[in-house]
């Protein structure tokens, strides 16, 4: 149960619901639903069960439901399904979270256990009889993408980093979360090297975890905290934009944390409203004709799959305008819903399964279109595409690296 | 002609007379119970759902009060599955005076009522949406009651004891000489059949009708003065303790939890006919009205169904007849051996639904001296069938149930999560029922979409199984919707419109429902078929064009309600 007159049993007292028609239109678009009968779907445990939850949660089933959001964005009367769903599986785990979840929702804590041993860590996590271990004690599935540890973080570039010449524009605020601090170094380094190539002076201040891994498996108390934490951590320049390149932790910052968890803080909403994704933030550019397109010819054809959670931002496909102009390239929008990873849900032993069916019509995609190569914008979602396909699957900006001729 | 021979004739089958037939039955007399339409279909079913601490009338009748408080008990008691233990609160809105909380305090400690007064801060700790501006919270012990639920256990339970209860029979006459009652006439709707049953003693517990049951012994009318109310169910609990405003009664002063629903009352205007009950617009603003005093923003909220009950209150000479409000509840008992010189005839009238039991107590007790016996009255002391002692019942219930058997038995109606296993098993129970009484059993299309996806399913289930055919189950389900439509023209706005709109597409633009066979005559029902308003659309497509959502232009539309002219002059149907 709910403490009394939290923001969850307000959300659970549910504002939205009552725009519901029925119309069955999120049950159509739900992926998981396509794939498996165990889930009841969007409508039947958000806006129709909610009438039957007054702040105790019975329908476990709805833990089925991986928060890909999908639901919430295709309604067409405003119903925030997903944040409903969030919501009631927060009240559902409340007090008897899994170890796995507390673990796998702490992205950089095995970040860092893992850079001092990474070596180890990467052959644990490839060793079979290892994950199998995992998946028998923590209920990890053994055939799970998992990322590859590195011996050095991002920050460990950036403390011998200098720029390569003086800045000619203003500041911007770098944002790589915790992915990119630990596992996706290279996808950091590249994105502050345009950044620093267009001129932008780049300040990337001390910054923790924005708390979605740990609000997508119900931890709300800890997700707000970190969140806080960030919203803080990242106001250091309170005119500078904020650019990012993890594009799920900016859908927590600009919406979620607001939405799902009723975090209100002036903070929050301030560092929310000014953090771009960084497609978005250099499609903005192009859009304004300042954005250099001195770009070198790249011939190449690869499927691009946009994140729920970039979809969940409801500003198209930066990445797909921003790429058309690198000249050679062609990038194909693989249109599938969901990759099926849905941050950590595609990892657990009892939803694998789910995950990949979820993930397949994107995966048949990318085999079609280049077996080899495939752009997505979020790191797990690019360990999902990776280890289903065996392609290598980069993050845009790889791209613009390359064009603007950066390595 | 059917002939039966009983003790006891019980006429109507609200809670009032089942909680008779169930007494009778206890103490040992056969009885049968007639009504001319469902089992509580009457104003049963037409109340806000609360199951009253007694703290509506600590003030003004601490007798009702005590009666309430003794009588929540018991009944939480002995039907426990109907019953939700919500709690209730009386709270000070700014607009109130806070000095009827000390009357209010007073009259609980006369009334022997539970009551304890609470920071106003933690009664919004548990009730975030109440008005913050309240002054003054009292928690009482208040919960909710589906009078459906009361009215079928208390008959299984009279069932068990040789009781028999007859719905869908209409008395036509009762029959007596030398001064003693000897039989009533009566007709099964269902079948057209004439019955008749002799018996010595009648009970009349018609309610709001009882003056209709004593013309039919060609006795002057009991003096019933109908009370009618309205009630507004909003999509969903906007709060889970029963939420009263602390000021003496008056149009609007409470929100009832019940099941998925809240469910805001309520009015009272004096009508000369209980048949006859509308919903007027400017009644249902004022319930709007009053909801923001107690919950600032209960407009945006959605409605979903609107209906009139009438209480079934006895003349009171200590107050004017008009002034229904201030007439006592408590009960009254009219023996016609003394005012008619008539034996073997008792009317009740006035009371609560939540002190149903004690009514029936006093009545079979009245009954009991004019035959001169006295069997101990121990309706209070037995759990109904199908109830498990000491667990009420919680909103969660049926998704709980859904989650356990959702992988075997489909969803027909998804507001009410009443899955095809439920319906078919009812279906083949009762092949005869129209889909209101399934409704009543099930909740089928009482949720927000009211019918809109769940009927045709209804209808199609119904003939897939073959249990009616085709027409017959077009028929009724054109029926249902008319049904549904009258408790939603009156709230039609906003989501609910949006959802109406929605609904009609598909009923009629897929489904063409102008067009699918159904039977000439439909048995209509003696009770559901109700005029909407004096001034209300029978169908959305008699709105006029601005107040409709736009509509596809291709598709062919019918009128498939009945013209007003055709349906019976009779009350609304409830949520």
């Amino acid at each position: 149960m709910f403490e009394p007159a939290s923001y969850e049993s307000n959300l659970l007292a549910r504002a939205s619901l009552d725009q519901c028609v029925k119309c069955t239109i999120c049950e159509t678009q739900c992926p998981v639903l396509a794939v498996t009968p165990l889930f009841s779907g969007p409508k039947f445990v958000g806006p129709q069960a909610e009438r039957y939850r007054h702040g105790l949660v019975v329908d476990h089933s709805l833990d089925y439901c991986s928060s890909c959001g999908t639901c919430t964005l295709v309604c067409p009367q405003g119903v925030k399904i997903a944040e409903l769903n969030s919501v009631a599986r927060a009240a559902m785990k409340k007090g008897h979270t899994p170890l796995r979840d507390q673990i796998i929702s702490r992205t950089s804590f095995m970040g860092k256990a893992m850079k001092p041993v990474a070596p180890l860590a990467n052959a644990v996590l490839h060793n079979s009889a290892a994950r199998w271990a995992m998946e028998k004690t923590l209920g990890i599935h053994r055939k799970a993408a998992m990322p590859t540890a590195h011996s050095h973080s991002f920050s460990d570039w950036w403390k011998k980093h200098t720029p390569p010449s003086a800045p000619t524009r203003g500041k911007v605020v770098y944002f790589h979360g915790c992915a990119g601090e630990f596992f996706e170094v290279e996808t950091s380094i590249m994105t502050v090297e345009v950044l620093e190539h267009l001129g932008f002076e780049v300040i990337t201040p001390t910054q923790g975890c924005c708390g979605l891994p740990m609000q997508s498996n119900g931890l709300f108390d800890a997700a707000r905290k970190h969140v806080r934490t960030l919203a803080d951590q990242l106001g250091v320049e309170p005119d500078a934009p904020i650019v990012a390149s993890a594009s799920s932790c900016v859908t927590m910052l600009k919406h979620e944390a607001h939405d799902i968890m009723g975090v209100d803080d002036e903070s929050l909403i301030k560092v929310g409203s000014r953090i771009r994704e960084v497609s978005e933030f250099l499609l903005d550019l192009a859009d304004h004709d300042d954005l250099p397109l001195d770009f070198s010819p790249i011939e190449m054809t690869a499927p691009y799959h946009a994140p729920c959670q970039l979809k969940g931002q409801g500003m198209g496909r930066p990445a797909v305008e921003l790429l058309k102009l690198i000249p050679g390239l062609t990038v194909v929008d693989a249109e599938a819903t969901c990759c099926g990873i849905a941050g950590t849900y595609g990892v657990k032993k009892e939803k694998y399964d789910i995950g990949q069916a979820v993930g397949r019509p994107l995966f048949d995609k990318v085999r079609e279109i280049n077996p080899d190569f495939a752009i997505c914008d979020t790191e797990t979602c690019r360990w999902q595409i990776a280890t289903a396909t065996g392609a290598t699957v980069v993050h845009p900006i790889w791209f613009l690296h390359k064009a603007y001729g950066l390595g | 002609m059917k002939k039966l021979v009983t003790d006891v004739v019980v006429i109507g089958g609200g809670t009032t007379g089942i909680g008779v037939l169930r007494d009778c039955a206890m103490r040992g007399h056969r009885t049968i119970l007639l009504d001319r339409a469902d089992l509580a279909q009457g104003t049963s079913g037409r109340f806000h759902g609360l199951l009253n601490s007694g703290g509506r009338y600590v003030v003004s009748d601490p007798e009702s009060a005590r009666e309430c408080a003794s009588e929540n008990a018991i009944v939480s008691r002995i039907q426990p599955n109907a019953v939700e233990r919500t709690g209730g609160l009386f709270v000070v809105t700014p607009a109130d005076d806070p000095a009827f909380g000390d009357k209010f305090l007073a009259g609980a400690a006369l009334a022997d009522m539970p009551v304890q007064e609470i920071d106003p801060a933690q009664a919004l700790a548990r009730e975030p949406r109440l008005n913050h501006g309240i002054k003054r919270a009292f928690l009482v012990e208040d919960g909710t009651v589906d009078g459906w639920q009361i009215a079928w256990s208390a008959t299984a339970s009279a069932k068990q004891y040789g009781g028999q209860a007859l719905p869908y029979h209409k008395v036509t006459q009762v029959h007596h000489s030398n001064g003693q009652v000897t039989g009533v006439a009566a007709t099964d709707l269902k079948t057209g059949e004439e019955v008749m049953i002799d018996c010595s003693f009648v009970l009349n517990c018609a309610g709001p009708w009882a003056g209709q049951i004593t013309r039919m012994a060609g006795l002057p009318p009991v003096a019933v003065v109908p009370g009618r109310g309205i009630m507004i169910a909003m999509n969903h609990r906007l709060v889970n303790t029963v939420i009263n405003r602390c000021i003496p009664p008056s149009d609007g002063d409470i929100i009832v939890p019940a099941h998925t629903v809240c469910i805001i009352g309520t009015t009272d205007h004096k009508v000369d006919d209980p048949d006859h009950l509308v919903v007027p617009r400017e009644e249902v603003q004022q319930m709007f009205d009053s909801g923001e005093e107690l919950i600032p923003g209960f407009r945006q909220a959605r409605a979903l169904h609107a209906w009139a009950g009438a209480r079934p209150l006895i003349k009171d000479d200590r107050v004017a007849a008009t002034d229904t409000r201030h007439m006592s509840r408590g009960m009254a008992v009219i023996d016609h051996s003394q005012r008619d010189d008539l034996k073997g005839l008792i009317t009740i009238g006035g009371g609560k639904l939540t002190t149903y039991r004690l009514m029936a107590e006093h009545i079979v007790d009245a009954m009991e001296e004019q035959l001169g016996q006295s069997h101990p009255c121990r309706t209070g002391d037995e759990v109904c069938p199908g109830n498990e002692p000491g667990h009420n019942y919680l909103v969660t219930h049926r998704l709980k149930d859904r989650e356990a058997d959702r992988m075997t038995s489909p969803i027909i109606c998804e507001c009410e999560l009443m899955n095809r296993s439920m319906l078919v098993d009812l279906l083949k129970q009762n092949p005869l029922d129209n889909f209101d009484d399934l409704r009543r059993q099930l909740r089928v299309g009482m949720g927000p979409c009211q019918g809109g996806f769940c009927s045709s399913r209804v209808a199609g289930v119904a003939c897939e199984e073959g249990v009616i055919d085709a027409t017959r189950s077009t028929g009724l389900l054109k029926l249902f919707l008319e049904h549904r439509w009258i408790g939603l023209w009156p709230i039609l706005h906003d989501a609910q419109v949006r959802q109406a709109a929605l609904d009609e597409w598909i009923l009629h633009g897929t489904l063409d429902i102008g067009h699918v066979p159904s039977p000439t005559s439909v048995e209509r029902d003696p009770v559901d078929d109700a005029p909407i308003d004096e001034t209300g659309p029978t169908t959305m497509e008699e709105l006029p064009p601005g107040a409709r959502a736009p509509q596809p232009a291709t598709t062919t539309r019918r009128r498939t309600r009945a013209p007003r002219s055709q349906a019976a002059n009779t009350p609304k149907e409830t949520k």
